[in-house]
């Protein structure tokens, strides 16, 4: 019901019925941003007016302090955020924490027992991948290869160890990369040295619709969702340092693969059927008319690597980032527009929303670049005052934002 | 709901029955849904029994609580998550709807030691929320509680009362005090913290003792890893530990040597100690003696690919190089058999040429479940060596 009130706060009568519809089939509605760069993992909040300045006492709705540590981003679905950490000395402590989108108020909190490795990085967190929603549910995904699936409301839905499962599931720096949903399948991509796999779940039940072997290295990639005319037959793209996979979501059968080695922590992004990889700096393809089995190129240009944060394509332009530099390009053609130099190191991703791109740095300081013009413009440097390493949300014209310590809605 | 159920969850749910008799007869115990939740298995086997089960079960009064916590004892690590949802879910409501929560019968479960060190967390979780006196009364006493958590919290008070004593220049409280927390200290910070401060009173402390490292090796090696490949290769350690044996190594001729560690951590540096190999495989053999036949589990770390094996039977393996080492990155559960237990670790490194991808070393320990060190029979040295500052 959450879900429906969210879609209905913006959307004229008329066009219900086609929200609703599409929600049914894709999970997903418009207002919301339920997973790792949001909705459709683009990063752009279409609508969305968050501010461009803050500070301490200016645009801050709230701040709240929290118990755990987590690199993963809050998600929204309706009038609720929902927010994972991991605590305890060994991080083995699982947290899923919901807030109420408009006070912060904590609605409710569950807590599990890790029932895999969580070792991480000392900059990581067992924490680590953004948790995912169809509106119905939560889907809470650890480095330690817990899958918690939790209704809106909290109450335990079912729960797979897939390090439990598969022991040797499990890299020593983390895992990072988060699940996806498509239709009624929610995704995961595990791979290390190890063992390596990418599996489909029931979303009702938890049970396995299909695993596939993957590619023995680690990888922090996310998998996300190339959606054609025919919802029913989305695919689900796995990105991977041997190239990108295109599987039947529902079926894990193969429909094409692009296989030039690609980065294995940003993630790729998809913009009009066009897919944008962070392969050989970018490659752009989309899938072929005639070779069903390999995508068409559209065109690749080395000058667009990208470092940690993942591509973002927003208004016909693609932007990228490697150490503080970010790069804008004609997303049709790849060529180069403009470069902006920000200042320190990025693990976060960038988002975007009503012209402007927002960076959010590791020593928190956030820039917001104005790029409706022939330049990106840095129109407001803010300083969060620690260190921020998740990819945000936008909803409700507000920026969420965690660190270790804290949850912000930064909004007027 | 239990039309639903198998029989055997039922013939599972009188097991239970036995198992939670000393719960108060107003705790009316849903067994045949506790016995659902505990038939959930691995690859989501039982997931839907479960969830109906914590839906009946989040719905109940409080007093269920005692129940569901004590079916933690012997349920697997996903069970006890639907078990411990339950909990927080009936919790909540209760809080929200202004029920007495049973205190006094969950204070009694979580001192009560013979149960669950989980549940009994998450019982002291439960009380917290409605009495934090319960933190200043119960955890002074749970410096060797079998919960690590627990500890941790017990170590940190005595830790910080030790660090005021020794403000006061009450040295031999101090000291006295460091020693007995180090006793509750698992935990890697806590306990180097501790040890440098005894330590700099002047005090000798076996750290491998501590931990329940194993220090004596013999090794032997190198054998072929190019390529990675000599990892899946069954070289004659393998097949039999002969310690006389002249084998045939990467290098040509190759004998086992005895290496012995004094790393404060237990570590043996096979690049630092052997040599740097590259593309080597290096076997490292040692025994383990147990007065009785008992489970314990050894916590091994390492920066490369390794296999163990206990008494001839291979217990895991992990073909994973150059991602961090830390102290218990793997734990291992074995089952000991009384007497001499031959323990094999074969230790594989590859040939990264980075700058970071050159440690070729391994740290084993043993322990229970919790962490706290247990020896090998014919492990004598004192935790505090010297005679006149034993405890």
């Amino acid at each position: 019901m959450t879900t429906l009130r969210s879609a209905t706060r913006r959307v004229p009568p008329p066009a219900l019925s086609l929200v609703l519809a599409a929600a049914l089939v894709t999970g997903l509605a418009g207002a919301d941003w339920r997973q790792f760069r949001g909705n459709d993992s683009s990063s752009v909040a279409p609508g969305e007016k968050p501010p461009l300045a803050w500070g301490d006492t200016e645009n801050i709705a709230w701040k709240i302090p929290l118990s755990g540590r987590g690199l993963s981003g809050p998600i929204i679905v309706g009038d609720r955020v929902y927010l994972t950490s991991s605590d305890g000395f060994d991080q083995d402590r699982l947290l899923v924490e919901c807030y109420d989108v408009k006070t912060g108020v904590r609605r409710w909190r569950r807590t599990f027992q890790a029932t895999g490795r969580t070792q991480c990085h000392s900059k990581m967190a067992n924490a680590t991948p953004t948790p995912a929603s169809d509106g119905k549910r939560i889907f809470a995904f650890y480095s330690s290869n817990d899958l918690v699936c939790l209704d809106l409301d909290g109450n335990l839905q079912w729960y797979r160890g897939l390090t439990h499962d598969y022991p040797n599931a499990s890299n020593s720096l983390g895992m990072a990369s988060s699940p996806v949903v498509i239709g009624d399948t929610v995704i995961v991509q595990v791979e290390s040295q190890s063992e390596s796999f990418a599996t489909g779940l029931d979303v009702a039940t938890g049970t396995t619709r299909w695993h596939r072997k993957q590619h023995r290295f680690d990888n922090w990639s996310s998998p996300i969702a190339l959606t054609g005319k025919d919802p029913a037959k989305s695919l689900v793209l796995l990105q991977n340092m041997v190239g990108l996979t295109a599987l039947d979501a529902r079926t894990g059968r193969e429909a094409w693969q692009y296989d030039q080695p690609a980065s294995r922590t940003p993630s790729s992004v998809v913009a009009n059927g066009t897919v944008y990889i962070p392969s050989n700096g970018l490659t752009v393809v989309r899938p072929s008319g005639t070779d069903k089995k390999t995508p068409e190129i559209a065109w690749k240009n080395n000058r667009f690597s990208s470092g940690t944060p993942s591509p973002l394509v927003y208004r016909g332009k693609v932007f990228t980032m490697s150490g503080p530099i970010v790069k804008c390009g004609d997303a049709s053609t790849g060529k180069l527009l403009w470069q902006l130099r920000l200042k320190g190191a990025f693990t976060s991703s960038p988002v975007a929303a009503n012209g402007h791109l927002y960076y959010f740095g590791e020593t928190g300081a956030t820039y917001v670049v104005d790029v409706t013009g022939a330049k990106g413009k840095i129109v407001a440097e803010n300083a969060m005052g620690a260190t921020i390493l998740c990819t945000p949300a936008i909803a409700d014209n507000a920026v969420f934002v965690r660190s270790n310590g804290h949850l912000w809605k930064i909004s007027k | 709901m239990t039309q639903r159920l198998p029989a055997r969850l039922l013939t599972a749910s009188a097991t239970l029955l036995l198992l939670t008799a000393s719960v108060p007869a107003d705790a009316a115990a849903p067994a045949e849904l506790i016995s659902a939740i505990k038939s959930v298995d691995k690859k989501g086997k039982g997931n839907r029994a479960a969830r109906e089960a914590v839906a009946e079960l989040s719905g109940s009064e409080p007093a269920v609580l005692l129940p569901l916590l004590a079916a933690f004892r012997n349920a697997n690590p996903l069970a006890t998550n639907y078990l411990r949802s339950a909990a927080e879910t009936i919790v909540d409501r209760s809080i929200a709807a202004k029920k007495k929560l049973p205190r006094k019968r969950l204070e009694a479960f979580i001192t009560d030691r013979k149960n669950d060190p989980q549940a009994r967390r998450l019982a002291f979780e439960i009380v917290e929320r409605v009495d934090d006196t319960v933190v200043d009364r119960l955890i002074p006493g749970m410096l060797t509680d079998p919960n690590p958590v627990f500890r941790r919290q017990a170590v940190a008070r005595l830790l910080d009362l030790a660090g005021r004593l020794q403000k006061e220049n009450q040295q031999d409280l101090a000291r006295s005090l460091y020693k007995r927390t180090l006793q509750g200290a698992t935990d890697d910070d806590q306990v180097k913290t501790i040890a440098k401060l005894l330590r700099k009173m002047g005090e000798k402390v076996d750290l491998p003792r501590h931990f329940g490292f194993l220090t004596n090796w013999h090794i032997v090696g190198p054998f072929d890893n190019t390529g990675s490949k000599g990892f899946n290769v069954a070289y004659p350690p393998e097949k039999q530990v002969d310690l006389k044996a002249k084998l045939k190594g990467k290098l040509g001729a190759a004998t086992w040597k005895s290496y012995k560690t004094t790393n404060d951590f237990g570590i043996v540096d096979i690049a630092k100690q052997i040599s740097p190999y590259k593309g080597a495989v290096m076997y490292c053999t040692t025994v383990f003696e147990s007065k009785t036949p008992r489970s314990i589990q050894f916590r091994l770390g390492t920066p490369n690919a390794w296999k163990l094996w206990v008494n001839d039977r291979q217990v895991f393996a992990n073909e994973e190089y150059h991602r961090g080492m830390k102290l218990d990155q793997y734990s291992v559960p074995v089952t000991l058999r009384a007497g001499s237990n031959t323990i094999l670790l074969k230790i594989c490194q590859n040939e990264q040429d980075q700058d970071w991808a050159q440690r070729y070393q391994f740290q084993v320990r043993t322990c229970d479940v919790s962490g706290i060190a247990v020896l090998s029979a014919d492990r004598s040295a004192a935790l505090f060596p010297s005679k006149e500052t034993r405890p």
